[in-house]
């Protein structure tokens, strides 16, 4: 059985997780203009963009380190935006 | 012993207090409600990203100055999580100064989006100009909205502290503003990656 001395993040963390933030960003940025990039443009700034998302989420939110059952209850909430804006594009053909 | 970054069920911020729970999880549950309708909103832009009529389009982005308002946005997560550390180790006096910065960071993107707002006006690009304007309009109007709110609760939590009135148990408290101040940062580099640079 696990003992719950887990340790928090710390504040050296915190700023390592947004100079991450900042280099992902300045990265994101400067794709559009690299054109030997063109063919993947879109899945690398959709997983950068992902990347992000889920930092923020699983660190500054402490998501990773929270009751699980918060999980549940945002990942029911983004599931559910998924799923709208696949049907809405579905409905509309716009993939 | 768990190591960091281990998952455990275990409350982050724990304050013994029972309603804490159900605060924390009722800000999770509307967190999530928030993520349909914000899912919902980028649905409606995707869907009229090239119906822009006699208007301009996405080529009036001016993506330098959107980048740097996104990164102020998102250093304004980092200024949060620093106060709602500080809040934790009952530091309030530090966790004041993080929180006024979050305050301020979080202004100047609003500023930055009204002047992005003027901009795209003068160019001819309104609410009624085309369905691309509008649902442009809509989604980074109401995102900004969001962010106004996160800067009135930013202030009432100085506020409070200031005057002594702080508590971890009190209704609204930093780390409930601190998860609503996420969500709308993650809600941006969403918009961020999907309005502005997938479109150019």
């Amino acid at each position: 059985m696990a003992t719950a001395t887990h340790a928090h993040p710390t504040a050296k963390t915190y700023w390592l997780i947004a100079l991450f933030l900042g280099v992902v960003t300045a990265v994101e940025v400067a794709v559009p203009y690299i054109d030997a990039l063109d063919p993947i443009r879109a899945v690398l700034l959709i997983l950068l963009g992902s990347a992000k998302f889920a930092v923020v989420v699983a660190v500054f939110m402490h998501l990773r380190y929270d009751l699980k059952a918060y999980r549940f209850y945002f990942l029911i909430g983004l599931a559910g935006a998924i799923v709208v804006f696949a049907v809405v594009l579905a409905s509309f053909r716009a993939f | 012993m768990v190591s960091e970054g281990a998952v455990v069920d275990h409350d982050f911020e724990d304050t013994g207090n029972p309603i804490h729970r159900v605060r924390k999880t009722a800000m999770w549950a509307f967190l999530g409600s928030e993520a349909f309708f914000f899912g919902a909103m980028i649905s409606t832009f995707l869907l009229y990203r090239n119906t822009i009529g006699d208007g301009p389009g996405a080529d009036i982005f001016n993506i330098p100055f959107t980048s740097a308002s996104s990164f102020v946005l998102l250093m304004s997560s980092l200024t949060m999580v620093l106060a709602d550390n500080s809040f934790q180790k009952g530091d309030q006096r530090q966790g004041r100064v993080w929180l006024i910065g979050t305050a301020l960071l979080g202004t100047t993107f609003l500023a930055g989006q009204i002047f992005e707002f003027t901009e795209f006006v003068h160019e001819g690009l309104t609410i009624s100009t085309s369905p691309f304007g509008s649902s442009f309009y809509m989604l980074t109007g109401f995102h900004g909205l969001h962010v106004a709110v996160g800067v009135l609760l930013l202030s009432m939590l100085v506020f409070f502290s200031l005057r002594g009135r702080y508590s971890p148990d009190s209704g609204m408290n930093v780390e409930l503003v601190a998860l609503y101040w996420h969500f709308v940062d993650i809600v941006w580099i969403v918009i961020f990656t999907v309005v502005y640079l997938l479109q150019i």
